[in-house]
């Protein structure tokens, strides 16, 4: 059996788990997670009547949760079980910055803390903001243009 | 190259002892080891402070049981996964030791025997031991331990345990009697989640080299033990060696697969880590060996031989296996 072949043999063999019970397991349980934030909104916009805030408040909600939940143990628990429905949603986001930032403790606040807290979710701020960037001077050329006729 | 096995005449197995984990103690084998720890903190409050506490904690029960002194101990050899080996380092910095710190990833049990049974030659008592901690090890190689990620099946779960091994001329039951120390294997696997792929064919180099050089076959052992290939490496170390003509029997088991309950405790494709091989050996077949249940012995300590760097650039895992015959005296 030669490398090439190697591999291929490892590869075909290697168990896997099936991407259409993951997926639709995934949207269950991500859709859980969105019909308790449709809830929050409807709870917070009978209280405010500013619906842009009521939103936001959603958001800051269910981060907190997440959070909460990374600190108390649980939220791994619970992405284990419910896969990339925990993962996709604000929720997973929160919970990638702040697992390092717990874990970083041992090394103190600054070196700890604060340097570790983005070693996830880094790249997702990066390449978010910058691909905003484009977005938006895509769309001011656009709406130049689009403008001019 | 000439000398394909080493063999020693001299060296005899006095002594071991094992430290693990919550879940190892909950696994198949959890009664046989000397302790462990229901948290895993081991009474610490950073990971790799636990980890030291562990290894720390095996020695002193490895002395303990044993009818030597730190004083009567003329080497200690031993090694971990943390970087640089400072699990290791840090616990045996008060005992006064002359130390040697080893690095062969999950094979550094077989190959802290190796060197051991060296220094025993010429007359030395020898302390080795090896440790992993899936927190510690998580940290360094993985995600945080509160990050909600996935595994795949064919992934392996270090194993959270120590075990140490106390060697001198002194007879025993137990004897050493062979080595092979393994070539670095590189079968294009780059899978950190698939390190069972990487060593299956370094396994089967090893053993294949030693049943070439050696009078003994397949048959002359009671159990010839892979150290954490886990089931899937295990399955398709098997198959591999099917491809070569060496048809491997019942007698051939992975400690990978020993320690946990694949079935009902979720560890993917099982145990991993330097800890593993050490902490099955220490505490189930050696004591087994000196009880006169197993004759002949093969331990082929198995290592993938990734960092984290390596892992992120996309390296090939080159993978190792290193040999130790044990027989009953």
């Amino acid at each position: 059996m030669n490398r090439k072949q190697y591999i291929e043999f490892a590869e075909r063999r290697a168990k896997r788990t099936s991407s259409v019970k993951n997926c639709i397991w995934a949207f269950v349980t991500g859709g859980l997670i969105c019909v308790i934030g449709q809830l929050l909104f409807f709870v917070y916009s009978t209280f405010m009547k500013d619906e842009k805030g009521a939103y936001s408040l959603v958001s800051v909600t269910l981060v907190f949760l997440a959070g909460l939940f990374t600190g108390l143990g649980l939220f791994d628990k619970l992405a284990n079980l419910a896969g990339a429905g925990t993962l996709v949603p604000i929720t997973g986001f929160a919970n990638a910055v702040a697992s390092p930032a717990i874990e970083g403790k041992s090394e103190g606040y600054i070196k700890g803390v604060a340097t570790q807290m983005f070693v996830i979710a880094g790249p997702v701020i990066v390449y978010g903001s910058a691909s905003s960037v484009i977005y938006g001077i895509i769309y001011y050329i656009y709406m130049m243009i689009a403008g001019n006729i | 190259m000439k000398t394909q096995i080493i063999k020693y005449k001299n060296v005899f197995l006095n002594q071991t002892a094992a430290v693990v984990g919550s879940k190892e103690r909950e696994g198949p084998l959890g009664e046989k080891f000397d302790s462990f720890c229901e948290d895993d903190r081991f009474g610490q409050d950073t990971w790799e402070k636990s980890e030291t506490e562990m290894v720390k904690r095996t020695l002193e029960s490895l002395i303990a049981k044993s009818k030597y002194d730190w004083n009567d101990i003329d080497l200690m050899a031993g090694g971990d996964l943390l970087d640089q080996c400072i699990a290791t380092s840090h616990a045996v910095n008060n005992n006064g030791i002359p130390y040697l710190g080893l690095y062969g990833a999950c094979s550094t049990a077989a190959e802290g025997l190796i060197i051991g049974s060296a220094f025993v030659e010429k007359g030395m008592v020898v302390s080795t031991v090896a440790s992993s901690h899936f927190c510690s090890a998580e940290r360094q190689y993985r995600f945080p331990l509160e990050y909600g990620s996935q595994r795949t099946p064919t992934a392996q779960n270090t194993v959270t345990g120590c075990g140490s091994f106390l060697l001198s001329q002194n007879k025993s039951n137990v004897k050493i009697t062979e080595a092979v120390v393994g070539k670095i294997q590189d079968n294009g696997i780059s899978d950190a989640n698939n390190m069972g792929a990487a060593m299956a064919t370094a396994a089967i180099d090893t053993l294949t080299r030693y049943l070439k050089n050696s009078e003994k076959s397949l048959e002359d052992f009671d159990v010839i033990a892979t150290g954490d290939l886990g089931h899937e490496g295990f399955e398709l170390a098997k198959e591999y060696a099917k491809s070569t003509g060496l048809i491997l029997g019942d007698n051939f088991i992975d400690c990978g697969m020993m320690i946990y309950d694949l079935d009902t405790q979720d560890v993917q494709s099982g145990g991993s880590g330097c800890g593993c091989s050490a902490s099955v050996f220490a505490a189930d077949i050696c004591p087994r060996i000196a009880d006169g249940e197993l004759k002949n012995v093969l331990l082929i300590g198995t290592g993938a031989l990734l960092s984290p760097k390596s892992i992120i650039q996309n390296k090939i895992i080159p993978s190792v296996a290193h040999l130790v015959c044990f027989e009953r005296y």
